[in-house]
């Protein structure tokens, strides 16, 4: 069965929607999806998927990467009615609490965060990393995860959290 | 009896609310659940100073979905007198009132707010309201608004005065070696990760439950009641998780005033976030110029300094910083005088942000106090030492602590300081000159009256609660550990709450003072609560304390122990079933003065680090890298030394943007910020940083505050971007005295 995002509120639009096929975190649905309405605010908006974060809604701060198919993005610079077919892992996708993703675990143990809120884009861009399979030397790690601002400024603890799950699957 | 190690104050733990930021689960303001949501967009005035003359809605209204625009024109009453804007931080002047009436106080000012049924079609009507302005002339340019440069009549709180002495300008006409200039900051902004945003619940019967991203839930509470005409009990102000605010949350912002008029004229639940572009809407660091003219005897000893400084604020209030008072404090030297004055420009209200006032004026004072080193010949660390003074030289009071010496001495060590070559250009790898400098870093050790609850149930779980903030300073990870130690608790059995404003009072959460104050509340609660278990314990059949006293016993993985008879052990179960309590409940204050602190009473507080900076610049291109950092603090006792040294780690990583990057600009044309994005303002990537080493020296202080504790927000951020500065002068012999030292500057 397919459900509509937000059910009554979107139902009500009258700008049309486009039936698309999403598996977001293991789960697939079909969804009617507004045209203007990018992954990220569908994930925030639609799902609850607030995990997800939003910091600059431009593609300049890394903080809603997210993985499709694999390789990481910015969900902000998506539309999601683009991604029909796509699958799609959020932060909320790679590790829950009690059942922590490696990448988590190590964040933690690091204290590769302070505020928190650049953390799960950190997480999701630094597992789109490993699956490149390029990055091996703190060099270019630092240089690979440019991409997600943290102005806490814990940097030098995420490359640390980052790089010990590197070694570990090395 | 075998125990495990206790966990408690210097344990470096796991921040406790890790795995909620790393699993996504942690909700931030925006992200809290409420159903019928409204969405706000937020319309922006696009010229800095005039009137709104018409507001053409009707596009925007046409818009599915969108239903209502707010304006000045339709908005339902709100307060209008200064006294109801003011805020926990207030500013003298008058406070900015939003949608308040037709006056255009500032570019980016906002102006209107539509609410639709999703935020795509809030967001699209908003961008077809047309809007008819009357302009008149402006001035948004900093040196230009210097020519009328004034003293404010009323001070700010916190404010202090700088304090002369002896006759500095003979001193400087008479010293035989002589540094002068004016040195420059740029604008910054605070640009936290999360943008501003606030979810308001409606709950139908006049009551409403707020998620904001402030620093302060009570200081929300307070000005949403006052501006509103709320009853206190209506209100309730939620900011359990905030992600990051660097000072930019002190003071309400005003998307939770539109979100919460909003609320109130539709009757229905709103959430509003700023963009990205809107957070330039607001508070900035002032831009600032400081004169610095300094005076020595060949030998490197100061004779003269003289600082005078100026900071940018709005038409509408005075918003003052303590820039000037550092460098006279710091150094023994026995004339001195300052000047703090203030220039308007056609922005909003500047703000304080990590450490307001020091970031800037200490660090300028220390690109100065480098010079001076080169013009005496005496190596810049050498000359610090010469001119240490032991005592606050300004007020000639003792500190409580000052280990700044010992601060140098490990970082100096550290960082190989004394394998530093002497000539400036004297380094160089391949195509990148190296240069190393140093610095002082500067704060205030604070305190603030805060309230805690502690409660202890029958089955060993403490819950410790305050309505302070954690905006990723590790509040709620300090709370847990300072009880953990009090009462001999594992971490895994304690819940710390904090980040709402029904919990017992604290005030904003900034200045350094958190951890400090918010602690010793804590510890206060759990010690009452020790003191109600040792009275249950006294029910037990057989009384195997034997009547001890609160001082005779300590607490010990969750059991009360006879200090001189380990053995004997009474579980917390034990003593409140014999007591027949299932609960127990304390709540307590912890105001300044109380414990050794009275001690310090006439004494000066402050924190102290000695920063270490490598930098590699290319010397065609003038690319600068900051290599290697040290920074040895002196800050007093550290409660969780993992989370301490993020804290330290965070203020260099601000520091070297500093120093490099951070520059808000305007088109004066215009009034306007133009590169209000993260792809024109500039804060350090991952690239960016490179190694970054802390070290905290040991600084017992028991009259500081109670717990010893002297706060880290700031002390990282201060004289970071001078040790930079002072580094690239060694590099590249080019002195640059205003920041940040961007390509340009040292190519020029």
């Amino acid at each position: 069965m397919s459900t509509a995002v937000n059910s009554a509120t979107y139902a009500a639009m009258p700008i049309g929607r486009v039936p698309t096929t999403l598996t977001i975190n293991g789960q697939t649905r079909t969804r009617a999806i507004e045209p203007w309405t990018t992954l990220l605010d569908l994930l925030r908006e639609g799902e609850d998927l607030i995990g997800t974060k939003k910091g600059c809604d431009h593609g300049q701060c890394g903080a809603c990467t997210v993985l499709v198919d694999g390789r990481r993005i910015n969900s902000c610079l998506k539309l999601a009615v683009t991604l029909d077919g796509a699958e799609i892992t959020t932060i909320e996708g790679l590790g829950q609490p009690g059942n922590l993703h490696p990448l988590q675990s190590a964040f933690c143990d690091h204290d590769a965060f302070q505020c928190g809120y650049c953390t799960p884009g950190q997480i999701c861009s630094a597992q789109g990393l490993i699956n490149e399979g390029k990055a091996r030397t703190r060099d270019e790690v630092r240089e690979l995860m440019s991409g997600n601002l943290c102005r806490c400024g814990a940097y030098t603890n995420i490359i640390d959290a980052v790089l010990d799950v590197i070694g570990e699957q090395a | 009896m075998a125990t495990a190690a206790k966990i408690g104050i210097g344990s470096a733990i796991n921040r406790v609310d890790g795995v909620e930021k790393v699993t996504g689960t942690a909700r931030y303001a925006a992200e809290h659940p409420v159903e019928n949501l409204l969405y706000g967009y937020i319309v922006e005035a696009a010229i800095a100073k005039g009137r709104v003359l018409s507001v053409d809605e009707d596009a925007a209204r046409a818009v599915p979905g969108v239903v209502e625009v707010i304006t000045h024109l339709n908005r339902p009453h709100v307060a209008w007198t200064d006294h109801s804007y003011q805020d926990e931080m207030k500013i003298p002047g008058s406070p900015f009132r939003p949608l308040y009436d037709d006056r255009i106080h500032f570019s980016q000012q906002p102006i209107a707010l539509v609410l639709a049924e999703t935020f795509e079609a809030a967001r699209y009507a908003a961008s077809l309201i047309e809007i008819a302005y009357e302009t008149e002339a402006h001035n948004t340019d900093f040196d230009v608004a210097l020519d009328d440069e004034y003293v404010p009549k009323k001070k700010r709180s916190g404010y202090v005065p700088p304090k002369d002495r002896g006759d500095a300008a003979q001193a400087f006409a008479d010293a035989p070696l002589r540094v002068a200039g004016d040195y420059r900051l740029a604008p910054e902004h605070h640009n936290a990760m999360e943008m501003f945003g606030s979810t308001v619940e409606w709950h139908g019967d006049g009551s409403i439950t707020v998620w904001d991203k402030t620093q302060g839930s009570q200081g929300v509470h307070a000005y949403l009641a006052s501006v509103f005409g709320f009853s206190k009990k209506k209100v309730r102000v939620l900011n359990p998780y905030v992600g990051g605010a660097f000072g930019s949350g002190l003071r309400p912002q005003h998307q939770v005033f539109l979100a919460v008029l909003a609320a109130k004229m539709l009757e229905r639940s709103v959430r509003v976030t700023m963009t990205r572009q809107q957070m330039f809407s607001h508070a900035y660091r002032p831009q600032a110029v400081q004169s610095i003219a300094l005076g020595a005897e060949t030998t490197g000893k100061l004779t003269a300094i003289r600082n005078a400084a100026t900071t940018s604020t709005s038409r509408y209030e005075d918003n003052m910083e303590n820039v000037v008072t550092w460098g006279l404090m710091n150094y023994d030297c026995p004339n001195a005088d300052a000047e703090y004055t203030l220039a308007q420009i056609d922005t909003p209200t500047s703000a304080d942000m990590r450490a307001p006032g020091a970031a800037t004026g200490m660090t300028l004072f220390e690109i100065a106090i480098d010079e001076m080193a080169y013009a005496a010949k005496v190596d810049p660390l050498e000359f610090r030492l010469i001119n240490y003074s032991p005592i606050d030289a300004m007020n000639g009071t003792p500190y409580t602590s000052k280990a700044l010496r010992e601060a140098f001495r490990e970082g100096a060590e550290a960082f190989k300081w004394s394998e530093r070559s002497a000539e400036p250009r004297s380094m160089r790898e391949g195509n990148e000159l190296i240069g190393w400098g140093c610095a002082t870093g500067m704060w205030d050790a604070q305190f603030s009256k805060t309230s805690a609850s502690a409660k202890l149930s029958a089955n060993g779980h403490l819950e410790v609660a305050c309505a302070t903030s954690d905006i990723g300073t590790g509040s709620y990870t300090v709370m847990t550990l300072v009880a953990a130690d009090t009462l001999g608790l594992p971490p895994e059995q304690i819940t710390a709450k904090l980040g709402d404003s029904d919990l017992p009072a604290a005030p904003v959460e900034g200045g350094s003072w958190g951890a400090a104050s918010s602690g010793a509340a804590v510890q206060l609660a759990c010690q009452a609560v020790g003191k109600k278990l040792l009275k249950a314990a006294g029910k037990i059949a057989g009384e195997p304390l034997d009547g001890a006293k609160i001082e005779d016993v300590l607490f010990e993985d969750g059991c009360i122990v006879l200090k001189d008879t380990p053995t004997v052990r009474v579980p917390f179960g034990d003593a409140m079933r014999a007591a027949d309590l299932t609960e127990i409940e304390e709540e307590a204050t912890a105001a300044p003065g109380f414990g050794d602190m009275w001690k310090g009473l006439h004494k000066s507080k402050n924190t102290h680090s000695a920063i270490f900076a490598e930098v590699r610049v290319d010397e065609e291109l003038g690319v600068v890298r900051v290599t290697r950092i040290v920074d040895a603090v002196a800050a007093g006792r550290i409660i969780n030394p993992k989370t301490a040294r993020s804290q330290i780690l965070g203020g260099v990583v601000m520091g070297i943007g500093m120093a490099l990057h951070e520059e808000t600009f305007s088109d004066h044309r215009l009034g306007r910020w133009m590169n209000h994005n993260f792809g024109e303002y500039h804060v350090p990537v991952h690239a960016d940083i490179h190694d970054i080493q802390v070290i905290f020296v040991d600084e017992s202080d028991p009259e500081v505050t109670p717990l010893g504790v002297k706060g880290l927000g700031e002390i990282g951020i201060v004289g970071t971007a001078a040790a930079i500065a002072n580094a690239i002068y060694h590099a590249t012999g080019k002195r640059v005295r205003s920041l940040p030292i961007t390509i340009d500057k040292i190519l020029e």
